[in-house]
């Protein structure tokens, strides 16, 4: 299963975030990257220099979107200039697929800019497909939605978050952007078996893989993306691969960021698990 | 427990200011012990409670939004100092929380917030205000639209006193009682990005400057405008009459119109005006300030005059 509908049928392998303070770099050495994922939320502007920068990018290289404030699971429709905003720059980068958070973080037209979880009902569930469906068709492009990093979990919840993300992309008939980090971080913050939720996840369905470092403190982990990728979350990446196939993969580095070469390299690990699906596909 | 309703409660919460130690209040919105009010939604385990599960996003909540604002107005920081300024956007964030899905619009009502509330400012009001419009404004030019720029070829071609040119979007028109433009830059310079790298002294020193920067300021009207080039930000100081048909301009009036406007109280002789508006346009075009009007507002085509631009 190297690709699926829900990364239109693309061949993409190992990419990385394009963030500032690598633009310099990537704009005079033009480094050999498979694809730059993009926060979309950065270059919904009217112009200026992000989107200059983001166009030179796109005359030489692949661009994924990824949002960070859609708020599929918001219980308020979506907000209309968000995606008028949206449309713009899907028209503008073409993106095979888009993908947003499984989450919520707005309420009454205010914005916490966070990534709040859902509690895992069925209304909830229901409600956050057709949002997925809403956006999907205004924006006539694939989504895939990313399981989120928690550190709470509701009393209302009817179901595990698992069942719930199944619960959503069979409503919406949408993708998964599977985040093996999230997973880790969630499973030692709420005490489940990483492994558990892997397994359930519909392998078909898995439109892209995210990686990605964290922070662990006393008494709970931080998805905070400031970090290389610790073994555990190599072990549920290279399970994630068995099970999906080769995956478009990103490294996700948003803090403390280092190096082009020291981000690009990490995120290059992959490869290894990468080339043992194309082998395994090819046996 | 409804979807709406449960995100409205856990909203409350999470966008309820923190303590002075930067902890989660103990007081629930609306009255009543916090710790209750949350666990009325959130599972405790076998680590944290119900409270401090809730009390993660809280923090990470204010602690990005107030980032946000910290990076956004670098200037208005320094001119009241780090803890005013943290209790003021804490204040306006509590009254104008974010309405956007992005957070560059974060301090889109904070001028109009501080005019209404001029106590969080005061007694450095104008100055105050004047910096909040200024870093606004660098907002606004660094990434608003920019459209095809009329170079001065096109608007000799054009010439007719009755045309509406149109200002560029992205250029912002900016009357100011003190020179915070200098102030700004004095305030941005050293900001690239290393302070992590930086000693305690050398921070030290660096917060001292800006509090005298800050200190030795004088009143001055200036009038500025804020424009990029190259993709870049600049604040360029123009005259009185320039900023009068600027914003003449910017606001459609014609040609002739803005240009009479611009003059009515000047002091500059008569007989250097039309001198001085052939440079100023010739700069401007130069800039790419300029560019194409609506069909409906080029005005009509005249005979035997031509525009002075």
């Amino acid at each position: 299963m190297p690709a699926n509908r829900f990364n239109n049928f693309t061949e993409y392998g190992i990419g990385i975030g394009l963030r500032a303070p690598h633009y310099d770099h990537i704009l005079s050495r033009k480094p050999v990257v498979g694809w730059f994922e993009i926060i979309s939320e950065n270059f919904m502007i009217d112009g200026g220099r992000p989107l200059h920068i983001l166009d030179q990018i796109l005359e030489q290289y692949k661009v994924v979107q990824h949002g960070v404030s859609m708020y599929f699971g918001s219980a308020e429709k979506p907000n209309r200039e968000h995606l008028r905003r949206l449309k713009e720059l899907v028209k503008r980068t073409k993106t095979p697929w888009l993908t947003d958070h499984l989450c919520w973080g707005s309420v009454d037209g205010r914005y916490t800019h966070d990534l709040l979880p859902m509690p895992y009902t069925f209304e909830a569930a229901r409600l956050t497909a057709q949002k997925v469906r809403e956006v999907r068709d205004f924006l006539e492009v694939p989504i895939a939605v990313e399981n989120v990093s928690s550190y709470a979990e509701f009393h209302v919840s009817e179901m595990t978050e698992w069942e719930f993300l199944n619960e959503v992309v069979e409503r919406a008939d949408c993708g998964i952007l599977l985040d093996v980090n999230n997973i880790y971080v969630s499973s030692q913050n709420h005490s489940f078996d990483p492994l558990t939720y892997l397994n359930s996840v519909p392998a078909e369905r898995v439109a892209q893989i995210h990686i990605a470092g964290h922070s662990k403190y006393r008494k709970y982990i931080l998805d905070t993306h400031d970090h290389p990728v610790i073994d555990p979350v190599w072990k549920l990446y290279e399970r994630a691969i068995q099970r999906a196939g080769h995956t478009a993969t990103l490294l996700e580095w948003d803090d403390s960021i280092p190096s082009f070469q020291e981000v690009h390299g990490e995120a290059l690990k992959a490869n290894r698990f990468l080339a043992e699906a194309t082998l395994a596909v090819a046996v | 427990m409804k979807l709406a309703t449960l995100q409205r409660a856990v909203a409350q919460a999470v966008m309820q200011p923190l303590t002075p130690s930067e902890h989660m209040q103990r007081t629930a919105p609306g009255g009543g012990r916090m710790s209750a009010y949350v666990a009325r939604f959130i599972k405790p385990n076998d680590r944290l409670t119900s409270f401090e599960r809730l009390e993660i996003y809280n923090r990470q909540y204010w602690f990005r939004v107030l980032s946000s604002m910290i990076e956004d107005f670098p200037g208005l920081q320094a001119v009241l100092g780090t803890r005013r300024f943290e209790a003021m956007c804490k204040a306006y964030l509590t009254a104008c929380p974010s309405r956007s899905f992005t957070l560059r619009n974060l301090g889109a009502h904070l001028e109009a917030w501080l005019r209404r509330n001029p106590k969080w400012v005061a007694p450095m009001q104008t100055l105050a205000l004047d910096m909040v419009r200024l870093e606004w404004a660098d907002i606004e030019a660094f990434d608003g639209k920019a459209e095809p720029a009329l170079r001065s070829e096109d608007l000799g071609a054009m010439a007719n006193p009755r045309l509406v040119l149109k200002v560029q979007p992205y250029v912002q028109l900016l009357e100011l009682h003190y020179p915070v433009d200098k102030l700004l830059l004095e305030v941005k310079d050293g900001d690239d990005g290393n302070a992590d790298f930086a000693s305690n002294a050398f921070q030290e020193r660096r917060k001292k400057r800006k509090v005298q920067a800050v200190a030795k300021l004088k009143p001055a009207q200036i009038f500025l405008a804020v424009h990029r080039l190259d993709y870049s930000v600049y604040f360029r100081r123009i005259e009185p009459e320039e900023f009068l048909l600027l914003s003449s301009l910017r606001n459609g009036k014609p040609i002739e119109r803005a240009i009479e406007l611009a003059f009515r109280k000047s002091s500059m002789p008569a007989a250097d005006r039309s001198a001085s508006v052939q440079q100023s346009f010739q700069t401007w075009a130069t800039l790419g300030w300029f560019c194409r009007p609506e069909e409906s507002t080029r005005g009509e085509k005249t005979h035997g005059k031509s525009g002075q631009i």
